[in-house]
């Protein structure tokens, strides 16, 4: 069943959601679009195909708490932050930023389970958006997503001022009940009308400059030979080590653990960390990276070889492109994936 | 839902100076007990909120019901904390991570040879006592340490009093130059293994600084012993203990769930990157 809404009803749609429950989604703040909490005044933007930030976001915080202190007295108690109870929505995925998720689940719901992913994760409904202009940096379609179906709790799609919603889970189906009133059933007609915009989304895809990029060779096997390639001392030279690769990327969920003094006891909490920061593995007697090389190498052997290594081959990378507009010095992950391939040639 | 990542309230009921930087610390739960049930070679997060949070291995062995041991040297901000408490003092203590030495699997009923250098001695430690208290099931047990002098032995009243007496048990000690009072070896443990006169059918436990693991992992193959039959712990950065924070991938693996033992022969497969 797949329903319909005119584009310029959307804000009662979202007034609607958000009366019985937290509503993510993209809206721009100072030029810029970012997932945020939905305000009557929200400028929210369903345009921009790239969020600063990735969707990673609303289960994975750049910040949080995890645990507190109490350390008055000369005593120690140990409290948990408190997990997500609430039910939320989060509103225009991108197809990327949702594959994205699977991979995040892989590592953060895998045992030992991470509580604190795992409880915005189960009160999490997803509402994924089809790329209705696919952009030259993206290369999704070379890991197998397609923009014109991706997964989520429901998949929306625009063609022209409607917005097609189409549930695809039990959550789905409960978002879509909750404002069915807000709601119109698509006809036949919808229906083709979807399908159409569905095969012209797939041709913009298909004519992408990097539709063709070649990631064989890449995945769990030859982990030695591609690690001691001298490539790498090439495409590293450019990296300022600035993470803003890691931060911007979908994927990556390095974190670091740090303790805040707040004077009567202790905040625990972790944050977003980057294998490109020479700290990173810095221990009392030294880091096994110390050459900037060796930590640029890292994040690419990791996305392209070890992760495939221990995930039946799929990669840690989506192809959302935003290390290939972010990056300041103008070097990525398909630049390393090419200059590779251009060599076995 | 019980996280990793959360920890528990652990209590030092004893602290011992075994060498000028290096004091063994006793931790028990808040309510009495071990924080947690653990295998030897498997570690723990100890922290001072505030101060840090670090991976120790343990020392003790989990046939010691009472409470764990830990095995610190001075380097660093919390373990300079931790030297200068007093007993009493509490701490965090989260775990157990990691995979252990194979003691009821792969090395049982095998003749064992422990290798260590300096505090190479802590994991080691938990696996020798684990024999000891197992000690039908398993064969001969050679022990070569080394420490840089004689003051730098850790548990040095154990291995003297108690391992030198156990059943069918060789110790050989050594330090890296002659002093006063010392009657012992004298010479780095790479060049003593060879001394020593080791069967390379023996099962080797090899822990201590990664440029000693180096010479005396050469020094093995020199004299026979295969790769598969060496077992080495790695040791790298680490913050959340459970394969998740990245911080010690190396390859495909994570230190801190995957190791941090491994066999030399696992190591070769792995970018040299530690
Ligand atoms: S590596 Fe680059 S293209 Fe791939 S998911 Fe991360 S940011 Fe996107
Ligand atoms: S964005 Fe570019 S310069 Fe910055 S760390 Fe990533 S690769 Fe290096
Ligand atoms: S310490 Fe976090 S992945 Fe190993």
């Amino acid at each position: 069943m797949t329903y319909k809404i005119q584009k310029n009803q959307l804000g009662g749609l979202f007034s609607a959601i958000a009366a019985k429950q937290k509503l993510y989604l993209p809206c721009t703040f100072s030029g810029k679009t970012d997932f945020a909490l939905w305000g009557e005044d929200a400028a929210f933007d369903l345009d921009t195909l790239k969020t600063v930030k990735s969707a990673k976001e609303v289960f994975f915080p750049q910040c949080e708490d995890i645990v507190s202190f109490d350390t008055r007295g000369g005593n120690l108690t140990v409290t948990e932050a408190e997990r997500e109870t609430d039910d939320f929505v989060v509103f225009g995925v991108r197809g990327c930023d949702a594959a994205a998720f699977s991979i995040l689940d892989s590592v953060f719901l895998s045992e030992p389970v991470d509580t604190f992913y795992k409880s915005r994760r189960d009160h999490g409904t997803v509402v994924t958006l089809c790329c209705s202009r696919p952009e030259e940096t993206c290369f999704c379609s070379a890991f197998g997503i397609d923009a014109a179906a991706p997964s989520g709790d429901v998949t929306a799609m625009f063609s022209g001022d409607v917005l097609y919603l189409t549930p695809n889970t039990e959550k789905g189906l409960n978002l879509t009940k909750s404002v069915q009133n807000l709601l119109v059933p698509a006809t036949q007609t919808d229906e083709k009308e979807r399908a159409a915009e569905a095969e012209n989304i797939r041709r913009i895809t298909a004519s992408l400059p990097l539709k063709n990029l070649d990631l064989s060779g890449w995945g769990k096997d030859e982990l030695l030979e591609k690690f001691n390639s001298p490539l790498w001392k090439d495409l590293s030279l450019p990296c300022i080590g600035c993470g803003a690769c890691t931060f911007s990327c979908p994927t990556c969920q390095c974190y670091d653990i740090r303790d805040f003094d707040k004077g009567n006891g202790v905040q625990r909490y972790r944050c977003w960390d980057s294998c490109m920061y020479s700290d990173f593995t810095m221990m009392a007697h030294g880091t096994p990276r110390p050459e900037k090389l060796q930590r640029f190498r890292q994040r690419f052997m990791h996305k392209l070889v070890y992760y495939p290594a221990n995930n039946g081959g799929t990669f840690g990378c989506v192809g959302c492109g935003r290390c290939l507009e972010r990056c300041p010095s103008g070097i990525n992950i398909v630049k390393v994936i090419k200059a590779f391939g251009d060599n076995d040639r | 839902m019980k996280d990793m990542l959360i920890p528990s309230v652990g209590i030092i009921t004893d602290i011992r100076k075994d060498t000028p930087d290096v004091k063994t610390f006793r931790v028990v739960a808040e309510g009495g007990g071990k924080c947690f049930e653990h295998i030897p070679g498997q570690c723990a997060m100890l922290s001072v909120p505030g101060v840090g949070e670090a991976m120790f291995s343990i020392t003790s062995s989990p046939t010691q019901r009472d409470y764990m041991e830990f095995s610190i040297k001075k380097c660093g901000c919390l373990t300079e904390w931790l030297h200068s408490v007093e007993k009493d003092a509490k701490i965090t203590v989260r775990g157990p991570f990691g995979n252990g030495f194979p003691v009821d699997g792969e090395l049982k009923g095998k003749n064992l040879v422990f290798i260590a250098g300096g505090i190479g001695l802590a994991p080691l430690r938990s696996v020798i006592n684990y024999v000891r208290a197992k000690r039908s099931d398993y064969g001969r047990v050679t022990v070569v340490y080394g420490a840089r002098s004689k003051d730098d032995f850790v548990d040095f009243e154990e291995i003297e009093n108690e391992w030198k007496n156990e059943r069918d048990f060789s110790v050989h000690l050594t330090t890296d130059r002659p002093q006063e009072g010392w009657n012992g070896h004298v010479g780095f443990v790479p060049a003593f293994v060879k001394e020593v006169g080791l069967d390379p059918h023996d099962t080797v436990l090899l822990c201590g600084p990664p440029i000693m693991i180096k010479f005396t992992l050469s020094a093995l193959v020199e004299m026979g012993f295969e790769r598969t039959g060496v077992y080495t712990t790695m040791e790298l950065r680490m913050k959340c203990g459970i394969g998740k924070c990245g911080r010690c991938n190396i390859g495909d693996k994570y230190v801190c769930k995957d190791g941090p033992v491994f066999r030399c022969d696992q190591l070769d497969e792995l970018p040299a990157e530690y």
